[in-house]
């Protein structure tokens, strides 16, 4: 089944630069999916679950996050807080009999890397594959 | 404090499946500090509620409230202020206040979104370990001031077993035996002789075997 899904990525200043290079269109000239709303926060250590939890209440089909390399946060330990608390969304979505796969942590170089716009096809794929949310 | 995790979403789930209106209530007490039950987790619970419900195609409105605490009468009353607002409490408070809102409430359904599980310190952060079992009878001077009862596999009280090798305990190699541990700190304090008091059999029924506890103190009381 194909549909058109709703991916809400949530990344740091530090790893989404390229949303801000050539007026903000570098993206989209990258080919990265328009299914992705980008939500910039300072630092994805100050991410909650419940921030998480809310995007898929609010309807996205799968929920990802993009922080700085595990050992080499800008703010130290930030990106490791996130990989945790998205380890913890993905077992509670599993125990709701949900697939776990439809959140996801990415751990990038900071600043205007390909790897970006990948990872962003990476999930785009992945959620078409596993179809609309069962929320 | 009381050490607490929460239940399992299908269960919880299947307990409030026929709401339209659930107040999940927070305690700010122990829950709170093993972060099992205090107003964070209540949050995140109502959104699995949310969640879990909608993908059985079922819609509830969640309101969150907390309490100081809520194994006292004089907070448990608190709940008022949420009056029509909910079917059904989902405590995120141990199981004593559970009980303590059904002994109190009785027109109010209660559901517990925890499994309570032991008393505890924090070892580390993110991880808590059993210290104590409430059994009535402290014997922690005799012990080198570490417990037995609780820390002991078999709650042995005259040494260790014939499974205790290299300080663990032979259920688990990452468990100690707290009995090596108990000869190790008396020796240290120059009490070894200790270990070979022989306990007698201990009487029980102060550690629960005897029925419902209750402390009174006359002193108190008006
Ligand atoms: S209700 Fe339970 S968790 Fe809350 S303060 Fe009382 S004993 Fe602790
Ligand atoms: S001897 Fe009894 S009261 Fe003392 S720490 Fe052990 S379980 Fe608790």
């Amino acid at each position: 089944m194909s549909f058109d899904p709703a991916i809400t990525l949530f990344s740091c200043h530090y790893t989404s630069q390229q949303s801000c290079a050539e007026e903000g269109n570098e993206l989209e000239q990258l080919g990265f999916p328009s299914s992705i709303r980008l939500v910039r926060v300072p630092c994805t250590g100050k991410l909650q679950v419940t921030t998480l939890l809310q995007a898929f209440e609010d309807g996205a089909d799968g929920v990802y996050v993009v922080g700085c390399p595990a050992d080499g946060c800008h703010n130290v330990k930030g990106s490791v807080r996130a990989a945790k608390r998205v380890a913890a969304v993905r077992a509670a979505l599993e125990e709701l009999g949900v697939e776990g796969g439809r959140v996801e942590m990415y751990h990038l170089p900071r600043g205007l890397h390909p790897e970006f716009v990948e990872k962003g096809k990476e999930m785009d794929g992945r959620i078409r594959d596993l179809g609309p949310s069962p929320f | 404090m009381i050490v607490a995790e929460r239940k399992p979403m299908a269960e919880i789930i299947g307990m409030v499946k026929d709401c339209k209106k659930v107040l999940v209530l927070a305690c700010r007490g122990c829950v709170t500090v093993c972060s099992a039950g205090g107003e964070r987790e209540a949050e995140i619970l109502s959104s699995l509620i949310r969640l879990g419900m909608k993908k059985e195609g079922k819609s509830v409105e969640t309101t969150i409230g907390s309490l100081v605490r809520q194994c006292d009468r004089e907070y448990i009353d608190e709940i008022d202020q949420w009056k029509g607002q909910y079917d059904a409490v989902v405590s995120t408070a141990c199981g004593v206040g559970v009980n303590f809102i059904s002994n109190l409430r009785k027109d109010t359904m209660v559901y517990p979104a925890l499994n309570t599980t032991f008393f505890g310190g924090s070892s580390e952060q993110g991880e808590w370990t059993e210290q104590c079992a409430g059994c009535g009878d402290c014997i922690l001077h005799l012990t080198g001031g570490l417990c037995p009862v609780a820390r002991c596999a078999k709650s042995l009280m005259n040494g260790p077993c014939g499974g205790s090798v290299d300080g663990k305990c032979e259920i688990a190699k990452d468990v100690e035996c707290v009995w090596q541990s108990i000869h190790d700190r008396l020796c240290s304090f120059d009490r070894s002789a200790q270990m070979e008091v022989i306990t007698p059999i201990r009487d029980w029924s102060t550690a629960g075997h005897g029925g419902p506890r209750k402390t009174v103190r006359d002193d108190l009381t008006v």
